[in-house]
């Protein structure tokens, strides 16, 4: 009879074939959910990975920011006093970059763990699943909130150091950073929760790009009919059909802000009302299921 | 072209909640247009603005976008080209395979479901109908054709396409009208406007500009794609 002996006081040890154990701290879940946040957030932008993988994010980015340079750099050269563009209206006019690059990274960060069977590896540690989901979600949003906030933050700077009227500047760029928060929770809960769903990243992207353009068509195509039909009035309810739409008039409502954008009528006190709960209920909508698609994986 | 090639690229493509995808779109097109025909009633000009800008702007560079790299792509991606690449086939045939299969899915997603919103919108008046819809063809292969080859050439062939499809050839093309003489989009306007009535379609590109360059676009697609595929390296993972 082989007699079983533990070693005194460690009875989880089944087998002790003499390896040292690990007596260190344990930094347990939160430190790895923080690690898993900023690995991702870095991957969004490619930092950390190769350089092919770096040319989209970085030329996404670049295209976003590049115009605000022009921009500030022209209205200062001719002393034009005052941006011509306000800032939230920089970010609906540039709103397909901000698409396309959501579009782009969001599979980036979900599909690949997805494909290579990795996603079980993550919960053989500390982390849970509701932590998993909740490191890329946050990563997610920072980075689109890092995409849009980078040129109004360019404006800014550009403004004070033009000598332009600093209380007008500050007040539209707070206008704007609100913008940017919507944006980044719209845009990375609905990318991540279509990127959830496919392992293949070709397709997650078409699909998350197809959800922002064929709705920007279809709203676009029904206010073109309720103006030809005299709905004038009524027609910037359509603007909730599209997550651009929606927070460009849903912002401009919130602060008075001229329309020129893409709806042709201001919201109602109503209709600003639905549009901000559409908006918390996309984001936290979108949150809540992914949580529940990555519980049994 | 090889059928088990293109059976195997079809049911890469539509299998599983992949065919979904490409579904969606016609279905909202049709609901779309049948809820605007009941508000709206017969407008030339909804029914031109609904083909022109949702169905030939935005569904056919969609459709041809997901078909044209969705043939390829995702094979290359995952490395499994390896096995098909391995058997005694002329790289030119596995390309002619699949984007006959690219071509027919632009077909039955995107070019029908053009004419049938046309039939709901306008009927078959001053072949409007017809005329977007020979260009929603054209457009489809030429897209297909193109994308294809992003697909051979690129891992990230989706982002670039939608870059050429929005940026190039809307954005771009606004404010740079030089811009439209190479856009998929302005080719194949230029064959509807030819198709229908007299004013009713407009595109920037004269037909004799048009059809050459859309001969040499899909053609020279095809071919490099195939001149590609003969010398692809596999990739890891980045």
């Amino acid at each position: 009879m082989s007699e079983t002996h533990a070693p005194e006081g460690r009875l989880d040890v089944i087998h002790d074939i003499g390896y040292r154990h690990y007596e260190g701290p344990r930094l347990g879940v939160g430190y790895a959910t923080r690690s898993l946040y900023t690995s991702s957030l870095r991957g969004a932008f490619g930092l950390g990975r190769s350089g092919k993988s770096k040319i989209l994010p970085m030329a996404m980015t670049a295209i976003m920011a590049v115009p605000a340079l022009i921009i500030v750099a022209v209205s200062i050269y001719v002393k034009m006093g005052k941006l011509p563009v306000d800032y939230p209206q920089y970010l609906t006019n540039l709103q397909f970059v901000t698409a396309v690059f959501t579009a782009a990274q969001a599979p980036v960060l979900l599909s690949r763990d997805l494909r290579f069977m990795t996603v079980p590896l993550y919960f053989s540690r500390p982390l849970r699943s509701s932590d998993y989901v909740r490191a890329k979600y946050a990563a997610m949003v920072s980075a689109v909130f890092i995409l849009t906030v980078l040129p109004m933050l360019i404006m800014w700077i550009g403004s004070m150091l033009g000598s332009m009227d600093f209380g007008y500047n500050t007040k539209h760029f707070a206008f704007g950073v609100v913008a940017a928060a919507f944006y980044s929770l719209v845009y990375a809960g609905l990318g991540l929760l279509i990127a959830s769903l496919t392992p293949r990243r070709g397709f997650g992207v078409a699909a998350i790009i197809a959800l922002f353009m064929v709705s920007a068509g279809v709203s676009g195509a029904l206010r073109e009919v309720m103006h030809v039909t005299g709905h004038q009035a009524a027609s910037f309810w359509v603007a909730m059909l599209n997550p651009g739409f929606l927070i460009d008039s849903t912002v401009s409502w919130m602060f008075d802000l001229p329309l020129r954008g893409n709806v042709a009528q201001m919201p109602t006190t109503l209709g600003g009302v639905v549009f901000l709960a559409e908006i918390a209920v996309l984001a936290a909508g979108t949150f809540a299921l992914l949580v529940r698609r990555y519980r049994k994986i | 072209m090889n059928v088990t090639v293109a059976r195997l690229t079809a049911r890469g493509l539509l299998g599983r909640r992949r065919g979904l995808l490409l579904l969606a779109l016609p279905v909202l097109l049709l609901a779309l247009s049948a809820l605007i025909r009941g508000i709206a009633g017969q407008d030339e000009s909804t029914a031109a603005n609904i083909l022109g800008g949702l169905a030939l702007g935005t569904m056919v560079p969609l459709v041809g976008l997901v078909a044209g790299t969705g043939a390829i792509g995702p094979e290359i991606d995952d490395g499994s080209i390896i096995y098909l690449l391995s058997k005694p086939q002329p790289r030119w045939k596995i390309i002619t395979s699949k984007l006959v299969v690219a071509i027919g899915c632009s077909i039955v997603f995107a070019a029908l479901p053009t004419y049938f919103a046309g039939l709901i919108l306008f009927g078959t008046f001053e072949n409007l109908t017809l005329g977007f819809t020979i260009a929603a063809l054209i457009a489809g292969i030429a897209y297909s054709a193109l994308f294809l080859l992003l697909g051979v050439v690129s891992r990230h062939a989706v982002v670039w396409g939608l870059m050429y499809a929005l940026l190039w050839e809307t954005v771009v093309g606004q404010y740079v009208p030089g811009a439209q003489t190479l856009s998929v989009h302005q080719w194949a306007l230029s064959i509807g406007e030819k198709i229908a009535s007299p004013g009713v379609i407009s595109s920037s590109v004269h037909l004799p500009t048009a059809v050459p360059l859309l001969i040499v676009a899909t053609l020279g697609g095809a071919w490099l794609a195939s001149s590609r595929l003969t010398r692809l390296t596999l990739a890891g993972e980045e």
